[in-house]
């Protein structure tokens, strides 16, 4: 019984990985850009929904506030990368790379400002208490976490593999020239996915914030979904969400059955020993360049 | 405006291009060495602050500015080199024996890393240092027998031929230390840029693919460069760790990884002043920032996350607009002098690139 309630327990966190891992992906699969602040544009997302709904600020009712939120978190991915990120067209992959750590650094500053660097727990309706199914406890928001990611990546999924607009990231990111010549506004679409990545963190924030407090502080959650998503390995959507899956569920089980400090250090090792052996991820998509 | 008539090839990797830049240098050197007599002790603790900052700055510089490898991870040998350093000195090592030893362990144990981590491709091996450097936080806890985990440890006193040295009661005698490092790291840099060695980073970095049409061997060359600038890093972490007197496994955590690359990034990369310039920003910046809330009449009331909130503002602003970092600015001003009245405004334009994927599906 125990193994079982470590499973769902980590199973339920490793779901609040693999959505911020889906976010990385995302982006990852359209631009071939990586967004280190993606955790900090979670917290964010958490922190606009907190705003919105809590009684203390403006009071709003959740299932109002947590659409508004995700509307918000997507303006302001879209707005991102039209006032930043397009102007870094055609740069190293590392400058990218760079641009977004500092602008995590941005937004948890920022973030702090605003909503102050104490922990807050969102007033969500999700976070209605825990059930007892045959002695394993689990809580309401744990199981709207897993039911909200499986359908998020499944309609993502389909989403790259059968729209239009879905084709048309993919082959902006394969090949830009190529993609332009087809009539692809290759710059509107890269701006779309940032969108659509806002709104992704945006519903991991909000999952995340029901589970429990966040603070600021909360995007370095960002590095293990990050972990997460390459050892699902960059550019797949499932693997995105299979990492952050055997993420979670490793942590619960590493600090019950190993001694304490090697715990904290299991996912990071699994991480280094997954890019020795497949240095491109589980589910690699990459092939050596040949002349 | 001068003009180099090269006729040899040796003209051409001259440590200095002509005697004028000698002298600059050399007049640099002589107000570097006289500084402790001009500066009082807080502002002499600033400038040995910069110069540390700026030999772990050039360690960076060799794998990112010369290699093209990112590394976030540089934190990881900063505390190797600083713990194998003081635990040296601690079984009775001479430091001169033990400082040297430190940043030869560094860099043969950044080498084995780097063995594994060569063949990884930009983020992938963003991240894996990234894991790097929360290991090391972990492990020095874990190796608590040696390191002395969340405790700490103390830097013992420097004794060179008889000479006491100590962060703060010779604080002159410890700039001069760190001032000879900085000349000595400077120096083997640039050497090692006009060697065979220097010229197969700067292939790696421009393009793989044609680095080994060239007959680069790219692992072998990565491998070096990891270790050599490894090695360089742990010198300046075994100089941090004097400089801060006592450390612990968080002194040297992920986010001075991330701002040493910050550092190079806004400094210029790729150049040996980058380093320098790059230094001078992160180390002034918190002094400056004190004093403009003073200033404006904040008080002292501390604002959690201002300092790195204003640096990455700063980071972000100088990729958006200026990507070569401080070191192109000053080279674009003063080419724009040298030339003048011909300089154009397009001199510095980048060559447009498109992107192409390498995944398959």
């Amino acid at each position: 019984m125990e193994v079982v309630q470590l499973l769902v327990s980590g199973l339920a966190n490793g779901c609040v990985y693999g959505l911020i891992a889906l976010g990385f992906v995302l982006i990852y699969k359209a631009t071939e850009q990586v967004n280190f602040a993606q955790g900090d544009f979670m917290m964010l997302g958490a922190f606009v929904c907190l705003g919105l709904t809590n009684a203390h600020y403006m009071g709003l009712p959740f299932w109002i506030a947590a659409p508004l939120a995700i509307a918000i978190m997507a303006v302001l991915g879209y707005l991102l990368d039209f006032f930043v990120l397009r102007h870094l067209f055609g740069q190293s992959q590392t400058a990218v790379v760079i641009l977004t750590i500092a602008l995590g650094f941005v937004i948890r500053f920022i973030a702090g400002a605003i909503w102050s660097h104490e922990p807050q727990t969102l007033e969500s309706p999700l976070a209605i208490g825990d059930f007892n199914l045959g002695g394993v406890v689990l809580g309401m928001a744990d199981i709207a976490v897993i039911v909200v990611t499986v359908l998020l990546t499944y309609f993502l999924y389909q989403f790259f593999q059968r729209t239009k607009l879905g084709l048309a990231m993919q082959a902006a990111s394969q090949n830009q020239m190529a993609a332009y010549f087809m009539g692809i506004p290759v710059k509107r679409v890269q701006g779309m996915i940032w969108g659509l990545s806002g709104a992704v963190a945006a519903v991991a924030g909000i999952l995340f914030a029901s589970k429990g407090a966040i603070d600021p502080n909360a995007g370095l959650l960002g590095i293990k979904a990050f972990a997460a998503a390459v050892i699902g390995g960059f550019g797949s959507l499932p693997g995105a969400l299979m990492g952050g899956l055997i993420v979670g569920v490793i942590e619960p089980f590493a600090s019950r059955y190993f001694p304490a400090g090697y715990s904290q250090i299991a996912p990071y090792t699994l991480l280094l020993l997954v890019l020795v052996f497949r240095p491109n991820g589980l589910f690699s998509q990459v092939r050596i360049k040949k002349v | 405006m001068r003009i180099h008539f090269k006729t040899s090839y040796n003209h051409d990797i001259r440590l200095f291009p002509d005697r004028w830049s000698f002298l600059v240098y050399a007049i640099l050197i002589v107000i570097a060495v006289v500084l402790p007599w001009v500066l009082d002790d807080f502002f002499l603790g600033e400038v040995t602050n910069v110069l540390i900052w700026a030999i772990a700055g050039l360690g960076l510089m060799l794998l990112t500015g010369q290699t093209g490898q990112a590394s976030l991870g540089h934190a990881a040998f900063l505390a190797l080199g600083c713990y194998s350093c003081i635990i040296f000195m601690e079984q009775g090592w001479p430091f001169l024996i033990a400082f040297p030893a430190a940043g030869i362990l560094t860099g043969v144990v950044g080498t084995i890393i780097a063995i594994p981590a060569i063949r990884l491709h930009g983020i992938y091996l963003a991240i894996a240092t990234i894991a790097l450097s929360i290991l090391a936080d972990d492990i020095i806890v874990l190796m608590e027998p040696i390191t002395d985990g969340v405790s700490g440890k103390f830097a013992p006193m420097i004794t060179i031929f008889g000479i006491e040295i100590e962060r703060w009661t010779t604080p002159d005698r410890f700039y001069w230390l760190v001032l000879a490092v900085t000349i000595l790291c400077t120096l083997g840099y640039r050497n090692l840029l006009r060697s065979p060695l220097g010229r197969a980073f700067a292939a790696v970095r421009d393009s793989e693919v044609s680095a080994s049409a060239m007959g680069v061997h790219i692992a072998r060359t990565k491998a070096a460069a990891f270790g050599i600038s490894c090695a360089i890093t742990g010198l300046a972490g075994a100089l941090m760790g004097f400089y801060a007197g006592a450390f612990n496994n968080e002194t040297f955590s992920i986010v001075i990884s991330i701002t040493l690359l910050m550092m190079i990034v806004i400094g210029g990369l790729g150049s040996i002043h980058g380093a320098f310039f790059g230094a001078v920003v992160v180390a002034f910046l918190p002094q400056f920032l004190s004093m403009t809330k003073d200033f404006v009449g904040g008080g002292s009331v501390a604002i959690p996350g201002l300092e790195t909130g204003v640096f990455g503002m700063i980071l972000i602003l100088f990729i958006l607009f200026e990507p070569m970092g401080i070191y192109g600015r000053w080279m674009k001003i003063r080419i724009w002098f040298e030339l003048f009245p011909f300089a154009r405004k397009d001199m510095f334009k980048r060559q447009k690139s498109y992107l192409k994927t390498e995944r398959l599906r």
